[in-house]
């Protein structure tokens, strides 16, 4: 993956297969350059064995074959910065999965493009789950959540091409400030 | 924040659209992008942003563009299926942006396929 924007549309994707009916994606920049990201849904969860075996690039929950990488993938990236992942799951209820990263270190991806992977997401799963971004840093901080886009537009479905391109302008218009335009 | 004004008038001109958007779902085209692991890895989710794009820009109105997950030849990814109806489905490999404009405008618009960019080209 070249940015971690990437990493969390591959990683949202977990949870959208979990069905859940509320994803949402926190990404935080400390003073000190930590990247906190979150990823919380109300899924089906995972039992502690799945949870082990989805770790391992050789675990995954598809039949067809027998490798998943998306978690390791992240996993390295994360760890590559003196960074680490976990994952908080109960079956039923949902999945908690968060990664840090040192974003002044040399082997941290840059951020990437959020609003693209958050208005993918959404336009791929138009009618379920509803999806809320939440992004701070020292700068200042935003939240988008679908659920007041889906208020407004009613019985309009929120992959119309236009709704699309006003959620990406909508949210990269708020992000400019917080992350910078070059980000980290 | 862009205004949620705009976003109503969006709502009211859409629903004007829908009104004009074929009664019979099966004439509608759907474009199908990879978008599992190795998919956004090889860069699917530029082209299915470009997708969206010049579809918004020329206003078609029985275009949908929606995704799927890996279907076992990560090498060939990005990968775009393309369903116009009563034709077979053509899959485009290793798709960039910029072949986007072309797929749309050749293909969706006017119903020839860009035969370079499909599997069959590719794999032969």
């Amino acid at each position: 993956m070249r940015d971690l924007s990437l990493h969390i549309l591959d990683l949202t994707e977990n949870s959208v297969r979990a069905g859940a009916r509320l994803i949402t994606i926190r990404v935080e920049v400390d003073e000190k350059k930590l990247i906190t990201l979150t990823i919380t849904d109300d899924g089906c969860g995972m039992d502690a064995e799945l949870l082990e075996r989805v770790m391992s690039p050789f675990g995954t929950t598809r039949t067809t074959r027998k490798v998943g990488l998306g978690i390791p993938l992240m996993a390295q990236n994360a760890r590559l910065t003196g960074g680490d992942i976990h994952i908080d799951s109960t079956p039923g209820k949902g999945t908690v999965f968060t990664a840090w990263l040192h974003g002044d270190s040399i082997d941290c991806l840059p951020l990437g493009d959020l609003a693209g992977t958050f208005v993918t997401l959404v336009t791929a799963n138009p009618e379920k789950p509803d999806f809320v971004l939440m992004c701070a840093s020292p700068k200042g901080s935003m939240d988008f959540d679908t659920r007041a886009v889906r208020e407004v537009l009613g019985d309009v479905n929120l992959s119309e091409p236009e709704v699309s391109m006003w959620m990406l302008e909508s949210i990269r218009e708020e992000l400019g400030p917080i992350f910078g335009g070059v980000i980290l | 924040m862009k205004s949620m004004a705009e976003l109503e008038a969006i709502r009211q001109r859409t629903l004007q659209r829908i009104n004009l958007r074929k009664e019979d779902e099966s004439e509608n085209i759907r474009v199908v992008v990879g978008m599992a692991t190795c998919g956004i890895a090889a860069g699917a989710r530029p082209v299915m942003m470009k997708f969206m794009e010049e579809i918004n820009t020329r206003g078609l109105k029985e275009v949908t563009v929606s995704q799927t997950g890996c279907i076992g030849m990560c090498r060939l990814e990005p990968m775009v299926d393309v369903y116009l109806p009563g034709q077979e489905k053509v899959t485009y490999v290793h798709m960039t942006p910029e072949k986007v404009g072309r797929v749309v405008a050749e293909h969706i618009v006017n119903g020839r396929p860009v035969t370079e960019y499909t599997i069959g080209a590719a794999e032969k």
